[in-house]
């Protein structure tokens, strides 16, 4: 019942600064989507975007074939769950909820059984007299979804909606949430958060953006195992994954690479002729980087241990491979007896390794 | 605030003092007034108010009554009386027969006067005069010195109320303030919304200047009104003194403030309660009177106390837009014209002045919370 | 009772016919223009139209009315001042010859300077003194309150009060104002102080600084409270002293408050009337120009021309606190 299209959807402000460039999308029913990003790149505008509470500068949106950019919120089928939750403050739990539908002339008892109905699906019936400020953060951001939830929207939009509440109820909400989305398997959501862990365990399918652009849409673990450039591959994951310089030295059925740590080795991509010789990026994680114990395995990585951080389930090392370089990391399983200064030879297996062009795109996906 | 525990108990003794003798100095004149106001119109003229607990000392003159038939004992005239008009606790200490000599005489002592005359007033007032022959012609003046005890009243109050016409007034003063005060909270709370959260061309502009109309002297404005006043009240027939004259007056005065409080409390709202307002299908103007509104309330609140306490203590647009007539006066108008015509008359005066200061004191007292988060939301960033 | 009845009634023609206005003005938009159960082409157009208009059906009124009676007026003096006393003549800069040549005008030009640096400063200065300690003690509250109290009293009201504390009787009688009686009781002689030129300015402003006062206090007193425990706490521990943590640390940070105070007390005293107009109308020195453009208004029938080129005179006063307003206001909201 509800498809999205975007299509070239472009914003500029009006002092002609271009802050969403032609975004193209394809949303189908019962999809939940993640928009994520780093701050300012531009997800909460394109959220807003869809909403209608800002306007299109170019291209078109549709939902359900309509094209609606010139369509005020109320009447796009959309509700939306804001970041500070925007609970009429005067109202009570109860009005606050009904506002929409009496807005919308909807008789007496419909509102009453709407309301009623959403309360209960959240455990708000004995809040229901209540004002916002007598409430918890996280009965507020029940009520924020409730009040989505008695509009009957085709698509439900939510803009960070759990970053104002501690991280306990963080994971608790984002549970329901999930449970929400379960019991309402025909409604489209869309979600925007800067968080990844919320993006890869909510998503259907995450939407990276960066700077105006989509960096890549894709399943949250396509996304993790094959990232479509360094951007990427390196926002999501934590720690961060290591982007070391390389040169190819030999290309065929499997790729010679020469790190500019001198390390070479042979990792399994099929290059073409006229890439040997170029520059390249050499990724891979931390969580996959490994003791080297056995001389088969090539060194990926060799040097002085800088800092060492014990997590108790995993050991962090910081390994400064030369002078100048940015340190690599590897998260190791375990409580791991290192200190700084130790020498530490580091190897992956050679499907964990990822290879990006000069330009950062992933040798994989071209 | 700052503390050192070496110096802090002299440092304290000294503020508090200070503080002590600052709150004195402020609260004084207001005081006086007050106290004044209840005194004895006779005791305000001729001691301080804040003597006005002990008993007053005054040189006072009474002049004999001769009755028709006068009595006789033991073959003189004799006339009694008392000095004092009313009874009460006064004490006469001295008394005299002449102008020159006031206090001639201590009370209860016999004076001898001329043609065989004796006159004896008692520490009560009463006063015996006897004479060989028939009194006749003016009665004899008595001087005497007294101790009149203090004396509080009413009564001030109720001449002003009725005779001065400061009754009158004061429903003018309240005909005048009640709309002048909530017809520009009305107008500035919607223009305030249209400059805080709606887009059209021009609001920077208009934001600004709004800001600059805030000092304009209302001196600029008084000729150029009055002049267009006289016309416009020439074409409807209804003059130029009229109330709603003045409320549009007020109103147009007190704006810039208005929406300068406003606007900055309205653009402080969070912008996406207004966002969700808009995503549940509410208009503008269902915005403005249902989340606006509401949530607006305290600025509300603290301009209308502003525009109400310098509606009614405004003299100079009252003066221009509504005239001195008597049926038009306001309680300030009203207070100046008695400070010319009973300049001398602090019975009067102190009265008058505390029925025109009553309202805002006590709008004042009752409100404050709200006034000085007003005042604070316009001056402190 | 009578008038009582028909005050009520003519008030609340007032204040409907106003809410009238804004409740059938937007509900005839909405009629004209519906945006509900049309088609979504339609709505998107009357949207348009509607969010068009409706800002202007919003803050129109305040617009009409500050043209009407703030702008409007500012031009029209202007104009004035170059027409005879009758407004029909046009007599070029006359009025401005006469004023820069009439005694009276300097006479209230200084004392109006006089005001103008005496007022503001003793007033702030006052304020800023008594908020640091009300601050200290646990009686502050109480104490502020009383300081603050005259902000409610008229200028009129207050030149009562204060008059009855200037009261001067003549040769033995007792005095009844609280200052000759003072004098007195020290030994003094007593004076009719109001009658005092040049001095008698200074009596005059007394009961403006004894109203502004609370203002600046509580304003400060605010700005104060605003101040980081850190940086105070922070300067206890580099050994500074009292004093040396007011004048160093404390005052540094609420400059901008003091210059906001400040200048709404200027402003105030620029336009300061019935205090003048009421002790002493002018009389003994101590003329100011508000009372002496009210005087023009309306001395002989009314003066338009003169009474307009005084106005000037102290609108021009006002402009640099105008400007350097509107600039502090463009600042904060370029900073939003």
């Amino acid at each position: 019942m509800a498809d999205l299209k975007l299509t070239n959807v472009k914003k500029i402000y009006d002092n002609n600064v271009e802050v969403m460039r032609d975004i193209n999308l394809d949303i189908k029913q019962g999809e939940f989507i993640v928009f994520v990003g780093p701050s300012g790149c531009g997800k909460s505008t394109l959220l807003r975007m869809i909403s209608g509470l800002e306007s299109i500068s170019g291209g078109t949106l549709e939902i359900d074939g309509d094209v609606v950019n010139d369509i005020p919120p109320a009447l796009r089928g959309i509700a939306m769950v804001f970041q500070s939750y925007a609970l009429y403050p005067h109202m009570t739990v109860y009005d606050n909820m009904a506002f929409s539908l009496q807005i919308a002339k909807v008789s007496k008892e419909e509102i009453d059984k709407q309301v009623r109905k959403a309360a209960d699906m959240l455990q708000l019936t004995n809040y229901l007299d209540r004002l916002p400020k007598a409430l918890s953060g996280g009965q507020r951001q029940r009520v924020a979804i409730g009040r989505a939830i008695v509009r009957q929207p085709k698509v439900f939009l939510f803009d960070e909606p759990l970053s104002n509440l501690d991280a306990a109820l963080r994971v608790a909400t984002r549970m329901e949430i999930a449970n929400l989305k379960e019991s309402m398997p025909e409604s489209t959501m869309i979600y925007v958060t800067h968080d990844q862990v919320e993006a890869m365990t909510l998503a259907d399918r995450i939407v990276l953006l960066s700077a105006g652009n989509i960096e890549q849409v894709g399943a949250p673990l396509d996304l993790y195992e094959n990232p479509a450039n360094v951007f990427v591959a390196k926002f999501i994951g934590s720690p961060a994954m290591n982007i070391i310089p390389a040169t190819i030295t030999q290309v065929g059925k499997e790729a010679e690479l020469t790190l500019n740590t001198n390390h070479n080795f042979l990792m399994p991509i099929e290059l073409k002729e006229q890439e040997k010789g170029l520059s390249a990026q050499f990724g891979v994680r931390p969580e996959d980087l490994k003791v080297r114990e056995s001389e088969t395995d090539p060194v990926l990585v060799e040097g002085d241990i800088s800092f060492v951080e014990s997590l108790g389930e995993a050991t962090l090392l910081y390994v400064k491979t030369q002078e100048g370089a940015d340190l690599v990391v590897a998260k190791l399983a375990g409580t791991l007896n290192y200190k700084r200064g130790d020498r530490i030879a580091l190897t992956a297996k050679p499907e964990k390794m990822h290879l990006f062009n000069a330009a950062g795109d992933n040798y994989r996906r071209l | 605030m700052v503390t050192s525990s070496t110096t802090r108990s002299p440092l304290t003794f000294v503020v508090h003092l200070t503080v002590l003798f600052l709150v004195v100095m402020w609260t004084i004149p207001t005081a006086g007034l007050f106290i004044s106001s209840i005194r004895d119109k006779d005791q305000l003229s001729v001691s301080g108010w804040w003597t006005a607990l002990s008993a007053s000392e005054q040189r006072l003159v009474t002049r004999i009554e001769i009755p028709k038939d006068q009595s006789m004992e033991n073959g003189q005239y004799v006339i009694r009386g008392n000095v004092f008009a009313e009874a009460g606790d006064n004490t006469v200490s001295q008394f005299g027969y002449s102008s020159l000599k006031p206090q001639a005489f201590e009370a209860g002592t016999k004076a001898e006067m001329k043609k065989g005359k004796t006159l004896i007033v008692q520490a009560n007032g009463d006063y015996v005069i006897t004479s060989p022959k028939a009194f006749k012609g003016r009665g004899q003046r008595v001087f005497y010195t007294a101790e009149i005890p203090p004396r509080f009243t009413l009564d001030n109050y109720r001449e002003v109320l009725t005779s001065e016409g400061l009754g009158k007034s004061f429903i003018n003063s309240l005909t005048v303030t009640i709309p002048a005060t909530i017809i520009p909270i009305l107008m500035a709370a919607f223009a305030a919304y249209a400059l805080a959260w709606m887009k059209f061309p021009g609001r920077a502009l208009m934001v600004a200047a709004v800001v600059g109309l805030l000092v304009v002297p209302l001196q600029m404005s008084l000729i150029p009104l009055l002049r267009s006043y006289n016309v416009i009240g020439e074409f409807l027939g209804t003059g130029s003194k009229t109330y709603v004259g003045i409320w549009l007056a007020h109103t147009a005065f007190g704006l810039p403030l208005a929406i300068y409080l406003l606007r900055n409390y309205i653009a402080g709202l969070p912008r996406e309660i207004i966002e969700s307002a808009r995503v549940d299908g509410a208009s503008e103007f269902d915005i403005f009177r249902k989340i606006i509104l509401p949530l607006s309330f305290p600025a509300l609140a603290s301009f209308s106390i502003f525009q109400f306490l310098w509606v009614w203590n405004d003299l100079l647009i009252a003066m221009v837009f509504l005239g001195n007539n008597e049926e038009q006066l306001v309680l300030t108008g009203r207070l100046r014209e008695l400070l010319g015509s009973r300049g001398g008359n602090w019975e009067i005066l102190t009265a008058s002045a505390f029925i025109t200061i009553i309202v805002p004191l006590g709008v004042f007292i009752g409100l404050q919370r709200f006034l000085v988060r007003g005042l604070l939301s316009g001056s402190v960033k | 009772m009578g008038q009582l009845i028909s005050a009520l009634f003519v008030m609340s023609i007032g204040v409907l016919g106003c809410a009238i206005y804004f409740y059938g003005s937007n509900l005839l938009l909405d009629i004209c223009f519906p945006t509900k159960n049309r088609p979504h082409l339609v709505i998107a157009k009357n949207l348009r139209i509607t969010n068009t208009i409706r800002p202007w059906l919003f803050i129109g009124p305040a617009l009409l009315a500050l043209g009407f009676y703030l702008i409007f007026p500012v031009f029209d003096s202007l104009r004035l001042s170059f027409l005879d006393r009758t407004g029909e003549n046009f007599i070029g800069f006359d009025n401005y010859s006469w004023l820069f040549s009439s005694s009276e005008f300097f006479e209230s030009f200084k004392n109006n300077m006089l005001w103008l640096i005496v007022v503001p400063t003793a007033a702030t200065f006052l304020g800023l003194v008594i908020a640091t300690m009300t601050d200290r003690i646990w009686w502050g509250n109480i104490a502020k309150s009383l300081i603050f109290m005259p902000m409610a009293i008229s200028f009129i009201g207050a030149s009562v009060i204060w008059k009855f504390i200037y009261d001067f009787r003549s040769g033995d009688d007792a005095q009844i104002g609280l200052l000759n009686a003072i004098v007195v009781f020290f030994g003094g002689e007593p004076q009719a102080w109001i009658t005092i030129p040049f001095w008698n300015n200074f009596f005059l402003m007394a009961i403006l600084i004894w109203i502004q006062t609370g203002f600046a206090m509580v304003i400060l007193s605010a700005a104060l409270r605003g101040i980081s425990e850190e940086t105070i706490e922070a300067a206890v521990l580099d050994g500074a002293n009292g004093v040396q943590i007011f004048f160093r640390i404390m005052v540094p940070q609420i400059w901008g408050t003091i210059a906001v105070v400040w200048t709404t007390i200027t402003i105030l005293v620029l336009k300061v009337f019935d205090i003048v107009l009421a002790m002493t109308n002018g009389q003994w020195n101590t003329q100011v120009l508000a009372n002496q453009m009210f005087d023009w208004m309306f001395r002989g029938g009314g003066d338009s021309g003169r009474g307009a080129v005084i106005a000037i005179i102290i609108m021009v006063l006002v402009i640099p606190i105008m400007v350097w307003n509107i600039r502090r206001a463009n600042a904060e909201m370029e900073g939003r």
